[in-house]
């Protein structure tokens, strides 16, 4: 199948859950509100089946832009691949947690939420993944200032008069 | 070296020697280091440790609890979460206790110098330092010439004797 058929296949099941998307683009954009029985959809349906998360990624589209995930499903019975990505708000975006639908999620949506502060709503267990419990801030953020110190420690040490 | 067990022997097996020298050739030659792989750095010490370029012909076998070991070769990228674990194993570490810091990244920072929110710049920011080896990664012959040095620097020192 390749893309429009997905298009059609998901706005024939959940009419009002696509956002407005050029026909150019290669992946779908799912509206965050909707993205849950989306997301129930594209792995139960017969014709698409996506049984697999490849990867799933967070992006920054900047200061004055939004918040994404992306998705990247893979369907190993059908052997097709899909990106979706849902855009959310910088400050307080909520997107459905797929964790229960894809075990892979589990640990990639902490660490999104670990970088970019979006927070995925009914998951499990949603604790940083890499940085330290006790850490300010989500450090991929466009607008994320690194702080002076950490646990007393210098971070930024000799920086000073360096640019 | 600074002294010889052989040439001092004279009759029956007696030698008169510092007991500052005495327990400083033994200290020098059992440097067992903690094994701190944190990076690429690692890799270099498995390969100085391994039997190619053999650590143990100077004493320095790899210890994996900070409760045997007298020194600490810091190898590879600290972030600032390992830093807070790093002094903590230091402290556990039993007196006299030596640091070698192996690699760019412990030394400064390394790549992480300028635009590393999640690294430490420089090992010594935590924990003294005794010995830095440069490169990225060290060579093991560089990580072998660090160790030499650590024990020249062990040799001189005068245990016995508050002022250093």
């Amino acid at each position: 199948m390749e893309l429009s058929d997905f298009r059609k296949a998901i706005s024939g099941a959940h009419p009002d859950a696509l956002a407005a998307d050029a026909e150019s683009q290669q992946w779908l954009e799912i509206i965050p509100e909707k993205w849950g029985e989306v997301a129930l959809t594209l792995r139960d349906d017969k014709a698409l089946r996506f049984d697999y998360l490849s990867c799933l990624s967070g992006y920054d589209e900047g200061v004055d832009g939004q918040l994404a995930v992306i998705y990247n499903l893979h369907s190993m019975e059908l052997l097709q691949q899909l990106e979706i990505r849902v855009k959310l708000p910088r400050e307080g975006g909520r997107v459905p947690s797929v964790a229960h639908i894809w075990r892979a999620a589990d640990w990639h949506e902490r660490e999104a939420y670990d970088m970019y502060g979006m927070t995925f709503s009914g998951h499990p267990d949603l604790r940083r993944m890499l940085l330290p419990e006790d850490w300010v801030g989500h450090p991929l953020l466009k607008d994320y200032e690194t702080p002076e110190y950490y646990r007393g420690i210098e971070v930024e040490k000799d920086k000073r008069g360096w640019e | 070296m600074a002294f010889s067990l052989v040439n001092r022997f004279e009759q029956d097996n007696v030698f008169v020697e510092k007991i500052d020298n005495l327990i400083n050739w033994a200290r020098s030659n059992s440097p067992w280091f903690f094994q701190f792989g944190l990076a690429c750095c690692g890799i270099e010490m498995m390969a100085a440790a391994a039997p190619r370029h053999d650590l143990e012909r100077f004493g320095a076998m790899p210890r994996a609890s900070p409760r045997q070991s007298d020194v600490m070769i810091v190898a590879g990228t600290v972030t600032l979460k390992m830093a807070t674990r790093v002094k903590r194993l230091y402290e556990q570490m039993a007196n006299p206790k030596y640091v070698i810091s192996m690699g760019s990244c412990a030394n400064s920072g390394g790549p992480y110098w300028q635009y590393g929110y999640h690294v430490l710049k420089g090992v010594d920011l935590v924990i003294p330092v005794d010995i830095y080896v440069p490169g990225c990664p060290p060579r093991p012959e560089a990580l072998i010439q660090g160790i030499n040095e650590l024990q020249r620097k062990i040799r001189e020192e005068t245990p016995l004797r508050k002022v250093s």
